[in-house]
């Protein structure tokens, strides 16, 4: 059994052909989880028992000779924002340490019943706000592909462990690029789903209006499966939607369609690229490297067109408003009083309000109370109107954009991040800086549109340790941005550049 | 740029803690974020809607009774309030117990 080579549609062969059974998946993926995490730190916790557990009820199921679902035997990790019953959830943040899960979130709830095997919860930054997972209270993550570079974020621990081979595929989240910028930094899969897709009940809640759950992985295929298992409409969330178009692209069961059928299709497929994606600031080997993907479409027919969408440099101040804004009220609720508590027990608390300041002090990290204060600010009285107002106007005029681009063009190709990977510690002390590496995914996240992250490319880099140089090669992700509800052609679209690498 | 006493009375608002030093590094640090976010006032937002969410958001209501399957909580009434309590810090009687509010 060879770990790297595992893709969900390969473990699920070897078990139902007994290659090997689940526990022997389980335990395999445990021990290479042990012995090699300590150089990624891509895990919060490990949960051994519950995997085990999980494990061997795949493998009575096998040998009643019952047919079991593609997903039964399959190791997952989880951002440890969403919610895995009687599992610590620390959401990356010092006050929910101690916090025990009570109930299963829905799409885990979903993967559960699928037979998906739980290996642990992976780090991200605190509270989901971040581009480098450094914001974790509790350690960084470093990225496989040169440790002394971030995997993205905040989805980042997710991103590392499957790059890593620690684990088949794992659950991210979606804010502002969180799912997409660590799968590209990682060079592995990420797919943020429309708005409404997935079930939110479980996920700790960031931006209630932004925020999206959804799979990263190695293959298209893989996508597609953890995609269909955790969408669906769910009584729990109630933004979470009925979609009511029929996805002409719905892969047959048996995979994708026959080669020829699909380049008849790519020559109707008109390719949206637009020119505001393409100014200063993007790192021009990264350029390159896009462009060149876009070119091996063109090349296999497809027609490809410049579109404007004129409002892109607003995305992320409409952001940086909107965000902090949902996250400041979502994040009122830690107290200190239902869960968590103060560690300092010497403090003399006179009134509750002085014990919220303290539990909320002592709880909080930097980036978390700069949004927090943020947030509070610009909905405090008399700002409302000439920020949060704004914002939200502006937001309609993004999603304007591309409903008008949309009218042109059936898919929209743009990089993930200006730059790839960059160095821990790079960009930590200028919160701006960090924020502009999100400046191409935010605005997918306010229109509320599907976009994957697929691996297109890869670019190197001069590391300079203490005295000598040596170069890295590093990952770049090609932004394929759908219609609301086009995961299925996003899939198809994203599926013939990985076939044609 | 914002001055200290705004600082204080936001983080008050936002039940936050501050040190005399983080007083000083947030001025800067929102101001500076502040100063970015006004790129907004360039965009022309006559005659446009507000957008809360991408989709069109309907209240989901239901009875007033008391459901536990609501809850989506594992067991019956009994187990699911236990399951909550027993993460809280402190408690009395079966109540959350929280310090006086004056």
């Amino acid at each position: 059994m060879e770990l790297g080579n595992l893709t969900i549609s390969k473990t699920h062969q070897g078990l139902i052909k007994k290659e090997f059974s689940a526990l022997e998946v389980c335990q395999a993926y445990l021990e290479k989880l042990k012995k090699e995490d300590k150089k990624i730190n891509a895990f919060l916790t490990v949960t051994e028992n519950l995997a085990i557990a999980q494990a061997k009820k795949v493998d009575e199921m096998i040998l009643e000779g019952r047919e079991i679902p593609i997903l039964a035997g399959i190791p997952m990790a989880v951002k440890d924002n969403m919610l895995v019953e009687n599992i610590r959830c620390t959401a990356g943040s010092k006050i929910l340490e101690n916090y025990i899960a009570p109930y299963d979130a829905t799409c885990i709830k979903k993967l559960k019943e699928a037979g998906a095997i739980i290996l642990g919860k992976t780090n991200p930054d605190e509270f989901a706000m971040g581009s480098s997972t450094e914001n974790s209270a509790f350690f960084p993550t470093k990225n496989p592909h040169d440790t002394e570079r971030v995997p993205g974020g905040s989805s980042g621990g997710s991103a590392a462990a499957v790059a890593a081979n620690l684990s088949v595929f794992a659950l991210g989240s979606d804010t502002g690029g969180s799912i997409r910028q660590p799968a590209s930094f990682c060079g592995i899969v990420g797919l943020k789903p429309t708005y409404g897709r997935v079930s939110r009940y479980g996920l700790i809640a960031f931006a209630s209006s932004l925020d999206q759950i959804g799979p990263l992985v190695k293959t298209v295929e893989d996508c597609k499966i953890v995609f269909d298992a955790i969408s669906g409409w769910d009584e729990m969330d109630s933004t979470s939607v009925k979609s009511k178009i029929k996805n002409p692209y719905k892969a047959e069961p048996s995979g994708f369609r026959q080669k020829s059928k699909l380049q008849f299709k790519i020559k109707n497929l008109k390719i949206g690229v637009p020119k505001e994606y393409f100014i200063k600031g993007i790192d021009p080997e990264v350029e390159k490297v896009i462009k060149k993907a876009i070119k091996k479409y063109e090349e296999m027919g497809a027609k490809i067109l410049e579109i404007s969408l004129p409002h892109t440099e607003y995305a992320l101040p409409c952001y940086y408003i909107i965000a902090p804004s949902e996250a400041s009220a979502n994040l009122a609720r830690y107290d200190s009083i239902k869960y968590g508590e103060i560690k300092n027990k010497k403090l003399k608390i006179k009134n509750l309000f002085d014990y919220y300041l303290i539990a909320r002090e002592e709880g909080f990290g930097p980036e978390v109370r700069r949004r927090i204060m943020l947030g509070t600010y610009v909905l405090s009285a008399g700002y409302y109107e000439a920020y949060y107002l704004r914002a939200q106007k502006v937001r309609t005029l993004i999603r304007d954009d591309f409903n008008k681009a949309f009218q042109k063009v059936d898919i929209i190709f743009t990089p993930v991040s200006p730059t790839p990977a960059f160095k821990l510690g790079e960009k930590i002390d200028d919160p701006l800086s960090m924020y502009l590496s999100d400046v191409f995914t935010v605005p997918v996240n306010l229109a509320g549109l599907p976009a994957i992250s697929i691996p297109c490319g890869n670019v190197s880099k001069v590391n300079s340790h203490a005295s000598l140089k040596s170069k890295v090669s590093l990952p770049v992700g090609l932004q394929i941005i759908g219609k609301p509800f086009e995961e299925g052609k996003i899939l198809e679209v994203a599926k013939i550049l990985e076939r044609a690498n | 740029m914002i001055t200290k006493e705004e600082v204080k009375h936001i983080a008050k608002l936002a039940r936050l803690g501050l040190t005399e030093r983080e007083i000083e590094k947030f001025q800067k640090e929102l101001s500076k974020i502040l100063d970015y976010i006004e790129k907004l006032k360039e965009v022309d937002i006559s005659n446009v809607e507000p957008t809360s969410h991408s989709i069109q958001v309907e209240n989901v209501m239901r009875s007033d009774e008391f459901q536990i399957a609501n809850f989506k909580l594992p067991g019956n009434r009994e187990v699911g309030a236990k399951k909550l309590m027993e993460l809280a810090p402190e408690t009395k009687n079966g109540y959350l117990k929280t310090k006086p509010i004056l």
